[in-house]
C-alpha cells in the first residue's frame, strides 16, 4: 500500500470513530458542563478574584476526580439499564431508597432555587426584570423538554453547553500574562498558607465539582439515551472530554477575574460581572451571559434528575422520548419542581442566603451516601459482570470518594458552624 | 381522599417491591452501610444542635 492509501485508510478509521463518538456523546458532556452551574461560576469567580492564578493547579486536579466518579455511572447505567435511584432501591432496600430519593428531591429543589437566583441576577444586569426572566426560562425549558425526543433535547442542551465556552474569548480579551499563569498557576502552591479562607474556597471548588444530582442525572441520561454495554468505551471518552472542558471553563473564569478583579471582594458571579463591566464592558457582558447560561443548564439537568428518579421509583413512564399524554406525571413533576423553585427568588425578602447555606448542608447528607452506594453497586459482580470495578479502579475511586466525603463534610459543617475551623 | 389512598397504597407497593435488598450483604457492604448510618446519625445530631442554638438566639 502506498503512503496515500495508508493515510486514507487511517483517516476513514478515525472518522468512523469520531462519527460513533458524535452519536454517543451527550450525557457526559452535558452533565460535566452543567456542573459549572450558577453556584460553580460564583465559586470560580471568587477563587480568581481572591487568589489570582494561584489555584489553577488545584482545578486541574479535579479532572480525574470528576471523571472517575462520573464514569462509574456510565457503566452502571449501560449495564443495569436502571437509574441511580432505582438501583439504590433495588440493591439496598426501601429504607436507603427513600432516604436517597427524598434527600435528592430536597437538594435538587434548593439547588434549582440558586440557579434561578443566578439567572435573574445575570439578566438584571441587562435590565431584564426577575419575573420576566423566570417566565422566559420556564417557557424555554418547556419548548426544550416537550418536543418528545431525547435526541432533540440533548442537542439543544449541547448548544447551551457551547454557549458556556463564552468564558474562553472573555479570558483572551483581558490579555492575561501567559508567563504569570504558568509560573503562578501550574506549580502547586497555597497562597498565604493553608488558612481558613483558603481551605473554605478549596472545599467549595470540590463541592461544586461533584454534586449529588450529577450521579443521578448521568445514570438516568445514559438509560434514557439507550446506551448499551458496547457503548461504555465511548461513554467514558465522552465523560473524560466533559471533565476536561468543565475544568478548562473554570480555569478561564479564574483567569478573567484573576486578571481584572484580583483582590476585589466577590460574593457572587453577578457582582463580578458588574465590576468587570466597569473595566471592560464586553467581558462583563460575557460573564453575565455565561452566568445565565450556566444557571439554565443547571436548571435543565437538575429538574430532569428529580423527575427521572421519581418516575423510576413510582413506575411512571419517565422518558424524554414520551409525549405528555404518555408520561403526564413525569412532566408534571418536572414543571412543578421548576415552577416552585422559580417563584422563590421573586418573593420579597426570601431567605436566599439561608437557602444557599442549606444546599451545602443537605448535599453533605446525600453525597456520601450516593457515592458509597455507587462503589458498592460497581462491586456487585453478579449484576455488573465484566464491567465491575477492578482492584485498581476500586483503590482510585475509594481514595477519591473518601477524600470527597471528608472535605465535603468539613465544608458542610463549616457552613453550619462558620467559626469551627478558625 | 381517593387520591391520597391511592398514593399511600402506591408507597406500600413500592416498599413491598423493594423490601429485600438484592445486593449480596458481604462483610464489606454491611460495614459500609453501618458506617454510613453512624455518619448520618452524627450529621443529623449536629443539625439539630445548630437548630436549637439558632432558636435559642432568636
Amino acid at each position: 500500500m502506498d503512503f496515500f492509501s495508508v493515510l486514507y485508510y487511517r483517516f476513514k478509521k478515525v472518522w468512523k470513530a469520531v462519527r460513533l463518538y458524535l452519536v454517543i456523546a451527550g450525557p457526559g458532556l452535558v452533565v460535566m458542563i452543567a456542573d459549572n452551574d450558577a453556584g460553580g461560576i460564583t465559586t470560580y469567580a471568587a477563587t480568581g478574584a481572591k487568589y489570582g492564578y494561584h489555584l489553577i493547579w488545584f482545578l486541574l486536579l479535579l479532572i480525574p476526580v470528576a471523571y472517575y466518579v462520573q464514569e462509574m455511572t456510565v457503566r452502571l447505567g449501560a449495564v443495569t439499564k436502571r437509574g441511580h435511584a432505582e438501583a439504590i432501591f433495588e440493591s439496598f432496600g426501601a429504607f436507603w431508597g427513600w432516604f436517597s430519593l427524598l434527600d435528592l428531591m430536597i437538594v435538587d429543589w434548593l439547588t434549582l432555587v440558586t440557579e434561578f437566583v443566578g439567572m435573574t441576577a445575570a439578566l438584571s444586569i441587562f435590565g431584564v426584570p426577575a419575573w420576566l426572566t423566570v417566565i422566559l426560562v420556564v417557557l424555554l425549558m418547556s419548548i426544550i423538554v416537550l418536543n418528545g425526543r431525547y435526541w432533540t433535547w440533548e442537542k439543544i442542551a449541547l448548544g447551551f453547553c457551547l454557549l458556556n465556552l463564552i468564558y474562553i474569548p472573555a479570558a483572551f480579551m483581558v490579555n492575561p500574562s501567559l508567563s504569570e499563569i504558568t509560573s503562578q498557576g501550574l506549580i502547586p502552591n497555597l497562597p498565604g498558607g493553608l488558612n481558613n479562607e483558603l481551605f473554605f474556597l478549596l472545599m467549595a471548588n470540590i463541592g461544586t465539582t461533584i454534586a449529588p444530582w450529577m450521579l443521578f442525572f448521568q445514570q438516568s441520561s445514559v438509560v434514557d439515551k439507550g446506551l448499551q454495554e458496547k457503548d461504555i468505551k465511548m461513554g467514558k471518552i465522552d465523560t473524560f472530554i466533559g471533565a476536561i472542558i468543565t475544568v478548562a471553563i473554570a480555569i478561564f473564569i479564574v483567569i478573567v477575574t484573576g486578571t481584572l478583579l484580583n483582590g476585589a471582594p466577590i460574593d457572587d458571579a453577578a457582582t463580578a460581572a458588574k465590576l468587570l463591566m466597569k473595566t471592560n464592558h464586553y467581558v462583563g457582558a460575557f460573564m453575565a451571559v455565561g452566568l445565565f447560561d450556566a444557571g439554565l443548564l443547571g436548571a435543565i439537568c437538575i429538574s430532569l434528575a428529580s423527575s427521572w428518579a421519581f418516575g423510576e421509583i413510582f413506575g411512571w413512564a419517565h422518558s424524554l422520548n414520551t409525549k405528555v399524554k404518555e408520561a403526564p406525571w413525569f412532566y408534571i413533576s418536572f414543571f412543578f419542581t421548576l415552577a416552585t423553585a422559580g417563584v422563590v427568588p421573586l418573593i420579597p425578602g426570601a431567605p436566599l442566603v439561608l437557602i444557599t447555606l442549606f444546599v451545602q448542608v443537605v448535599a453533605v447528607t446525600l453525597l456520601p451516601a450516593a457515592l458509597v452506594f455507587l462503589i458498592l453497586l460497581l462491586n456487585d459482580k453478579k449484576t455488573m459482570g465484566e464491567y465491575a470495578n477492578t482492584r485498581l479502579q476500586n483503590i482510585v475511586s475509594t481514595l477519591i470518594v473518601v477524600s470527597i466525603i471528608i472535605l465535603s463534610t468539613m465544608y458542610g459543617v463549616s457552613a453550619l458552624f462558620p467559626n469551627l475551623f478558625q | 381522599m381517593r387520591t391520597i389512598n391511592q398514593f399511600f397504597s402506591k408507597i406500600r407497593e413500592i416498599n413491598q417491591r423493594y423490601a429485600k435488598p438484592t445486593v449480596e450483604m458481604s462483610t464489606g457492604v454491611k460495614f459500609s452501610l453501618a458506617v454510613l448510618r453512624i455518619y448520618l446519625f452524627l450529621l443529623v445530631l449536629l443539625m439539630i444542635y445548630k437548630f436549637i442554638t439558632v432558636i435559642k438566639v432568636l
